[in-house]
């Protein structure tokens, strides 16, 4: 399944210009700064905003061809839209919100594919409720159900945690998750939440001032420090998959390996072999130039230094290439002067903090080492 | 208390009731039509239209009872044809009270109904059209419900103003007993005659109870809308 965009609108003082493709089956994120022009991608992908030019194309059928004078209305994209914010309609009841889209169906969703969409997002107790009574988080996933029972070929997501206090995404990320590995469509998230991205996205379109700078895997896009000043001003991470190779039940701990190095890390709910996503923060990489003796952080990785590029205020970044994976790590210049870090350099990365979530969808866990 | 009053009197006020309601059943669809183009649509004349809906606010009713008689009186041409073609006759029949009354209380309709289309997210609509809506699908299945207090809040007010008027009614089809002698009309005569304070004086108290009656119905109704379309 693919998705091929190619979008040019102009608007007062502004202009997009997006080309991008997206495919197989996973999440993709279209991260970048408010104001760069991700809602309008969005909006031209599902009908809503009739571009200038370009040609948008999903699953081989053209939606849009501004050469061919081709325009096909949103109602007949078969594309799933879920609005920052949900979008319910105020006078009708969960359920009837939820068949709005189903009734107007030529291929409604079976009895057992409605149940099934409204178990996954845990919205069986809400059916005869109003919106007007319903939490933030729960419109969000009320407005999720909407849209895949649809059946839609493709959905789009605009910013549906931004509206939302942390407690609220809490509760919605795990359906997102458990959405991404069982809707099997190709889903296109817009955030400007690194974290959110870092955690859910397979793949990441990077968005500034109107055009696609960086398209790839997200764990590739991130660690590139040229771009770190659109992806990680703040907080730059990397983004590592590994897989459990066993659990230490009495220590409450887990071993991760991954293509470069193992981890022990707090116990992780999953069978050996699971995959399982890692998000490291480079400010909680320290750098060593032998193994640390007498040091409580267990989890140490050897690498070598590929790339140093300068970060803001004191620090710089540096790319450490462990393996096959590639690990960013955030100290200050002067202690890479000290250590008289360079390209090549062999370097040992002593790693504080990792965040871990299951590929399959479980809760998130921030886990501290127990070094 | 309907007791009191004599025959003459009861059918001035059913007649009154009669006229009000065909004036504004009569009016809602047009007045529909036109807040929704007035609140959403983006056309040339807009402005145009605006103020040709509110002309009946700022006009004094007498002159638009005289433009009436010199549109569809039975000699004018319109209403000739309308009479001899259709049969319809508007001059000196109820029929002509009533759109009389519908047309000068069109504007208080079309000003609520709008303010509640306006009041009402564009992006609900959007939705809508996402999840396999068209125009008229999501005009009927989401403007509309949503719009519903502003289209009763419109209605209650437009019945009143229709049950007051008086000017535009008697200008244009004249103070018939039993035909077009509403409530309004029927007190004027009273006063008129000599004698007829009594009458004049049942007759206002009942306009009054009309009128608290339809302001408490139209809290009711409200209330009971808001609860409805979940607002």
């Amino acid at each position: 399944m693919t998705l091929s965009a190619t979008i040019n609108h102009r608007f007062p003082g502004f202009r997009l210009e997006m080309d991008f493709e997206v495919s197989g089956t996973g999440l993709t994120a279209l991260f970048g700064p408010s104001g760069s022009g991700k809602t309008t991608c969005i909006n031209a992908i599902s009908g809503l905003l009739r571009p200038d030019q370009g040609r948008i194309v999903i699953n081989d059928r053209p939606v849009f061809d501004r050469a061919e004078g081709l325009n096909l209305p949103a109602r007949r994209r078969r594309v799933g839209h879920v609005f920052q914010d949900a979008r319910l309609f105020p006078h009708l009841t969960v359920a009837r919100n939820l068949d709005f889209g189903a009734r107007r169906s030529s291929n409604p969703p079976s009895a057992a594919e409605r149940a099934r969409v409204i178990e996954m997002l845990g919205i069986g107790h809400l059916l005869e409720r109003r919106p007007a009574t319903l939490s933030g988080g729960e419109r969000q996933r009320v407005a999720l159900g909407r849209a895949l029972l649809t059946k839609p070929q493709l959905l789009l997501l605009d910013e549906p945690m931004a509206a939302l206090d942390q407690a609220r995404k809490a509760e919605i990320l795990p359906h997102l998750e458990r959405l991404r590995d069982e809707a099997r469509i190709p889903i296109v998230f817009v955030s400007h939440a690194l974290d959110d991205v870092a955690r859910l996205a397979d793949d990441i379109v990077v968005v500034n001032d109107g055009r696609a700078v960086a398209t790839g895997p997200v764990d590739e896009v991130l660690s590139r420090t040229d771009l770190l000043g659109l992806t990680g001003q703040s907080e730059p991470m990397s983004v590592i998959t590994a897989e459990i190779l066993r659990h230490d039940v009495e220590g409450g701990l887990s071993e991760l390996g991954f293509n470069g190095g193992k981890l022990w890390v707090a116990r992780v709910d999953g069978a050996q072999g699971d995959a399982v996503r890692l998000r490291i923060a480079a400010r909680d990489v320290m750098l060593a130039l032998e193994p640390p003796q007498g040091i409580s952080a267990t989890n140490q990785i050897a690498g070598r230094v590929a790339e140093i590029r300068s970060g803001p205020g004191p620090y710089c970044d540096i790319r450490l290439i462990c393996g096959g994976s590639a690990l960013l790590a955030r100290i200050t210049r002067r202690s890479a002067e000290r250590l008289g870090l360079g390209p090549g350099r062999e370097v040992i990365a002593v790693i504080k903090s990792v965040s871990v979530n299951r590929r399959a969808g479980q809760g998130p866990a921030l886990n501290r080492p127990a070094g | 208390m309907l007791g009191a009053l004599t025959p003459a009197e009861i059918e001035a006020l059913m007649l009154s009731l009669k006229v009000a309601s065909v004036a504004v059943i009569g009016a809602l669809p047009p007045a529909i039509a036109v807040a929704f183009l007035l609140a959403r649509g983006r056309f040339a004349g807009r402005a145009l239209l605006d103020s040709l809906v509110h002309l009946p606010l700022v006009l004094p009713p007498v002159v638009m009872g005289y433009l009436l008689l010199v549109i569809l009186g039975t000699k004018a041409p319109l209403g000739a044809w309308l009479n001899e073609t259709l049969g319809i006759r508007f001059a000196f029949s109820w029929t002509g009270a009533a759109l009389a009354a519908g047309i000068i209380s069109f504007p208080f309709q079309v000003r609520a109904i709008r303010l509640s289309i306006e009041a009402i997210d564009p992006g609900l609509a959007e939705a809508a059209e996402t999840l396999g809506a068209g125009p008229f699908d999501r005009f009927l299945n989401i403007t509309l419900p949503l719009a519903l207090p502003g289209i009763v809040a419109g209605a209650i007010t437009a019945f009143a103003a229709s049950l007051g008027e008086f000017g535009a009614i008697i200008t244009f089809v004249s103070n018939i007993p039993g035909e077009t002698r509403t409530l309004p009309l029927a007190i004027y005569t009273a006063i008129q005659s000599p004698g007829g304070e009594a009458a004049a004086a049942r007759l206002a108290a009942l306009a009054i109870a009309l009128a608290v009656a339809g302001l408490l119905l139209a809290e009711i109704a409200a209330r009971r809308v808001r609860r409805l379309s979940g607002r």
